[in-house]
């Protein structure tokens, strides 16, 4: 589904490297996590993978069930079925949940040649995809993430990920700002919508969000680089140890 | 010649060969007289440094190769209302609807109903203090079209005003009256443009508890040269809601220059600007109050592109006797690009020691990550700037009490935002 090649990637306004030289294949259907202390490049490989301006890609590439991404704007990534739950949903006041909501459902459709959904048919998907995250209809009234607590935003990225229904999606620290119930919550969203077809790779620092979303694989990056992988049983170990053992395993 | 003597030489020649209306003799003597002595306005004025009144005060105008639309103004077509059409500034009496309506008297300028005798041109001559209007003096001395209005009842439904401009040179003058009895209410809808020039004067008078709602559109064809004047005087416990959507125009200034007479009286003002290249919009308010608890709002925001220029020129005046007044004043801007100006004088001048005034003003671009939020949803650039650029201006219809209203400007707005281009 998602294959990164040997990516680097700097910033655009300094000579700071981020990204040197990171490999991961995510298979369709699978589930990836991604591990790592603060600074180890995790959330610039999420944003680089959507496509946010201010990074520099100076070698590699990113290819989604085949195509290379990186040349993509990022609302073609989207349309294309990349998706990534942002850890700092942004509030956008004056543009209603919904009306948002409905326009990128339908640019997306009219950019992979489908018809726009009747607003009757879209009514009728939210409110099923919102029931099951307790989203009320108070909420999809109010603008985008405007007033929400930390939790409802987090379970807003997901009804979007319901609704848009992407192919691989990209959790960037999605359980930051969350309690136990929210979690839990948003856990559950996730895993409703894991199938054959979807794939994931959920960023985090602690092994807490995988005790619920349980990956296939675990990932920990640091330096720019992925420097170990393995099962689940990797978060484990981390979450007793710290970074600290794996990283001088790696020194 | 020195620029002095230019200005008087202009305001005299604006009188040459041309005896004033019949109609309100008195006050138009007055107001030419006013003309005279206080000449027209130029660049050099404190309160025209952003705005060059050139293309108001040349003595002809200079007509355009392309014949304007003129089109019926679409803005309100929907909306249920008493229609006074003006095409190239001129009542049209066959495209506008039967005057019958209850609780409200209808009357051309012309007609100069007596009542009116002493109302017309007073409020515009007790706004020429403490900042001189030139313009809207000349429009009381010479303005022939307009409509008076009386309210006596609460109006069941708006009346309208449509403007259509159709040919390439039309210069018109309108000056309009309105008198909102006690307790009565009323709602003014005015759309399209007034010519190719336009210099308009609406005097409202609010008796005590009586409202008056004012919503307005200018737009959508460029090649014009407008300034609008609203005098408006508040009795005990009356409201004032005015709201303006300018889109496009080479040079719009809407001045609105209101006094709270009466004590707890309420004037709300807000405007939507939105324009491209060679667009240039000025807001110019002065607010009084005079009476105690008083509350007054102005919310004005503008968008602009492809160099086109805001101006936001908004003063209080909280007089002594005041107290207890609750001022507002928000101005801002959303630049498109680089080149465009945004361009804010707040004043507030306060003698009561017991009020609330709050100012502030703020310019700003596109916020990226808001941008790049829609676009990582699917939603292509412009579609998701048209957004940001409808939530930007969502502020100013909200003040708009209708809510019917409100959402028909907001349609409005969806179909011409896409069009602003630099």
């Amino acid at each position: 589904m998602l294959e990164i090649k040997n990516l680097h990637v700097k910033l655009e306004e300094e000579d700071k490297v981020i990204l040197k030289g990171v490999n991961l294949s995510v298979g369709a259907g699978a589930v990836h996590a991604i591990m790592g202390p603060n600074g180890s490049g995790k959330s610039t490989l999420s944003y680089v993978l959507a496509g946010r301006a201010g990074y520099e890609v100076t070698q590699g590439s990113a290819l989604l069930g085949g195509e290379e991404l990186l040349d993509l704007d990022p609302e073609i990534r989207a349309a294309k079925g990349l998706f990534l739950a942002f850890q700092y949903p942004v509030e956008i006041p004056g543009v209603g949940n919904m009306t948002f909501l409905r326009t990128a459902l339908n640019a997306q459709r009219k950019v992979r040649g489908e018809d726009e959904i009747s607003a009757g048919e879209f009514l009728k998907l939210v409110r099923e995809k919102a029931k099951d995250l307790q989203i009320d209809a108070e909420m999809m009234k109010r603008p985008v993430n405007v007033g929400f607590s930390g939790g409802e935003k987090k379970r807003n990225e997901i009804l979007q990920m319901a609704m848009l229904a992407p192919k691989m999606c990209i959790l960037d620290e999605t359980d930051s700002g969350l309690d136990v119930d929210a979690m839990k919550l948003v856990s559950q969203g996730v895993n409703a919508l894991r199938d054959a077809g979807r794939s994931f790779l959920v960023i985090t620092h602690y092994q807490r969000l995988l005790d619920h979303i349980v990956p296939d694989f675990v990932h920990i990056m640091s330096n720019g680089r992925i420097i170990k992988s393995g099962g689940p049983d990797l978060a484990l170990e981390v979450e007793k140890n710290g970074y600290s053992d794996i990283l001088s395993e790696e020194a | 010649m020195t620029a002095q003597a230019t200005r008087f030489d202009a305001a005299a020649a604006c009188f040459s060969g041309a005896e004033l209306a019949q109609s309100f003799a008195l006050a138009r003597a007055a107001a030419k007289d006013r003309v005279l002595t206080l000449g027209l306005p130029q660049k050099r004025d404190e309160y025209w440094r952003y705005s060059d009144p050139t293309g108001l005060t040349a003595r002809a105008v200079t007509p355009i190769q392309e014949h304007p639309l003129g089109e019926a103004p679409a803005s309100f077509v929907s909306v249920s209302a008493l229609k006074l059409v003006f095409v190239d500034g001129v009542f049209d009496a066959s495209a506008s609807d039967a005057v019958d309506f209850e609780g409200v008297e209808i009357s051309l300028l012309a007609e100069a109903p007596t009542w009116a005798t002493d109302f017309y041109g007073s409020l515009e001559a007790c706004g020429q203090n403490p900042v001189a209007r030139p313009l809207a003096a000349l429009n009381t001395a010479l303005a022939q079209q307009g409509v008076i209005i009386r309210v006596t009842g609460q109006c069941t439904k708006p009346i309208s005003f449509e403007y259509i401009s159709k040919t390439n040179s039309s210069d018109a003058i309108l000056h309009h009256l309105v008198k909102v009895e006690e307790g009565a209410s009323l709602t003014l809808l005015e759309s399209g443009t007034l010519g190719l020039r336009g210099n308009m004067v609406l005097e409202v008078e609010l008796a005590d508890c009586a409202q008056f709602h004012h919503v307005r559109t200018q737009g959508q064809d460029h090649d014009r040269n407008i300034v609008t004047h609203l005098f408006a005087r508040l009795g005990n416990e009356a409201v004032l809601k005015s709201f303006n959507l300018t889109m496009n125009g080479k040079f719009t200034r809407n001045e609105a220059v209101i006094e709270l007479i009466g004590h707890d009286a309420k004037a709300h003002l807000a405007g939507a600007a939105i324009g491209g290249t060679g667009f240039h919009h000025d807001d110019t308010i002065f607010i009084t109050h005079q009476g105690l608890r008083g509350e007054s709002r102005q919310v004005f925001k503008k968008v602009l592109n492809g160099g086109a220029v805001g101006v936001f020129q908004g003063k209080i005046l909280v007089k002594q006797s005041a107290q207890k007044t609750d001022g507002y004043q928000m101005s801002q801007s959303l630049l498109l690009d680089d080149n465009s100006e945004f361009l804010a004088k707040p004043e507030l001048e306060i003698y009561a020691d017991d009020v609330k005034c709050s100012h502030g003003s703020t310019t700003g671009a596109i916020d990226e990550t808001a941008l790049f939020y829609l676009r990582s949803r699917g939603v292509p650039t412009d579609q998701a700037q048209a957004l940001l650029i409808l939530a930007f201006l969502a502020d100013t219809l909200a003040e708009i009490d209708d809510a019917g209203l409100a959402e028909r400007l907001r349609e409005v707005l969806i179909d011409w935002v896409p069009q602003v281009r630099a």
